[in-house]
């Protein structure tokens, strides 16, 4: 497969969060993201509850997909270290939260991956994997299906089109061959077939500057040409809308196209979709333990607000579940359109 | 602002201004427009193609733009984005072609 090297390895300037703040705030828009939400009476945007714990285990990954929002690749080293992984855990024994839901990067990549699953599915919790399928390719990590279906995993899993020349575009060279190989594996486990319980949901992001498409209608499609072609079966798909930060942005800029797709968001903005964002029930952690209100915000350094607890270790569900939520011009990126979260489409 | 040049890219997102010479009128094209787009009896994905191919048929760049767009959105690949196109290509293409037969009829009439 054909990796590229991220950002922070090329030293570039959008690189870092605050600079694709700086970036974001030059581009004219027809109203601020605060406004659109005064409008539709949701301003203080706050949390619901906590849902999800999110916790992002590190940036490295296999692959270098061009539109990814955390500018994750080979060569990224950030890994969350076992005591903050710890605090999660215990955030997670002491607390109701009924998912939890682990990222990356590549999370299978971190050494303690086995054992933050083992620990979740023990406490009860519904355990999500977002995984890149590729991973489960190479030789040193074959263990991930089966690992996976023994603790009874739900997979969420990237494929943005049933076929090879748009996935390989967005994602590397020879990504879709390998991820076709690693659906059928995972399909031959379980996964995705009905009554197994193992649950294998897709996602889908564009391959370029527009929204997605109508969930349901992507669905139909793809279960039909992913079972004529491929004989694959799944349970869901989710679509969502590229982010316009990190390798997303830079495409963008790259393409001249940043304004025009912003302007797109923009004019997309949902009510519907907003007063079901995901932030409203979801906590994100960093790598270092840094508390977020959606991995979006992390990768813009934008953590929960100032007067609350930023750290795992100083979790406090009490003030943290009802937390007003840290916005920006990225945000339309999940207000668009029938909206987009972790979960798909939210209207 | 230069308007010294025709289709401007921009001048898309400013479709709206062509409104303000006869709001009435605009209203009802815009009420019309809206009911002709939705999921009917053909899906939006089927109405956005057709629109994608009309486009290349009557030459609007501004619609070419606008119903790309449109049809990304509704899940048409590039495969059958171009196959709208051929289609619209082939009926302007035909349409010249049958226009033959004109041709033939007058040749007969001039002709020994």
């Amino acid at each position: 497969m054909r990796v590229l090297p991220t950002l922070q390895k090329q030293q570039h300037a959008l690189a870092s969060g605050a600079a694709q703040r700086r970036r974001l705030a030059e581009l004219p828009l027809a109203r601020t993201f605060e406004a659109a939400l005064d409008g539709a009476g949701l301003l203080p945007l706050v949390a619901t509850g906590i849902d999800v714990l999110q916790i992002n285990v590190g940036k490295k990954c296999n692959q270098t997909c061009r539109h990814c929002h955390v500018d994750a690749g080979p060569d990224r080293t950030e890994m969350m270290p076992p005591d903050v992984v710890d605090a999660c855990l215990r955030v997670l024994a002491e607390s109701a939260i009924p998912t939890l839901d682990i990222t990356g990067g590549a999370p299978e990549l971190h050494p303690d991956f086995r054992r933050i699953v083992a620990a979740g599915t023990a406490l009860g919790r519904r355990v999500i994997d977002r995984c890149n399928l590729t991973i489960t390719r190479l030789p040193n990590y074959r263990w991930i299906p089966p690992f996976l279906a023994e603790h009874r995993v739900e997979i969420t899993a990237s494929l943005p089109y049933f076929q090879g020349r748009q996935t390989d575009a967005q994602r590397g060279e020879g990504v879709f061959d390998e991820s076709i190989a690693a659906l059928r594996e995972l399909n031959a486990l379980g996964y995705g077939r009905a009554g197994s319980g193992l649950v294998l949901n897709l996602v889908t992001n564009p391959v370029g500057a527009f929204l997605p498409p109508d969930q349901r209608a992507a669905e139909r499609d793809w279960k039909r040409e992913l079972g004529r072609r491929h004989g694959i079966v799944f349970d869901r798909l989710f679509t969502i809308t590229n982010m316009p930060i990190s390798r997303f942005l830079e495409h963008l800029d790259e393409k001249g196209q940043a304004e025009a797709y912003l302007m797109r968001l923009v004019q997309g903005f949902n009510p519907g979709a907003a007063a079901g964002v995901m932030c409203r029930t979801t906590l994100s952690v960093g790598w270092d333990g840094t508390l977020y209100d959606c991995d979006f915000n992390q990768m813009l350094d934008l953590p929960v607000g100032e007067t609350l607890p930023r750290h795992i270790r100083d979790f406090d569900a009490a003030r943290l579940a009802g937390r007003t939520i840290v916005l920006g011009a990225h945000c339309f990126g999940c207000t668009a359109g029938a909206g987009s979260s972790c979960g798909g489409a939210v209207a | 602002m230069d308007h010294s040049h025709y289709y401007h890219a921009p001048d898309l997102a400013r479709f709206g201004e062509v409104g303000k010479g006869a709001p009435a009128l605009w209203e009802k094209f815009q009420a019309w427009y809206g009911a002709v787009f939705a999921e009917g009896a053909l899906t939006a994905r089927e109405k956005a193609l057709i629109a994608l191919a009309v486009s290349h048929a009557v030459q609007c760049p501004y619609c070419i733009d606008a119903y790309t767009t449109a049809s990304l959105e509704h899940g048409s690949n590039e495969e059958q984005m171009t196959e709208a196109v051929h289609v619209a290509a082939a009926i302007r293409g035909g349409s010249s072609l049958v226009h033959g037969v004109q041709m033939r009829n007058h040749l007969e009439r001039l002709g020994m």
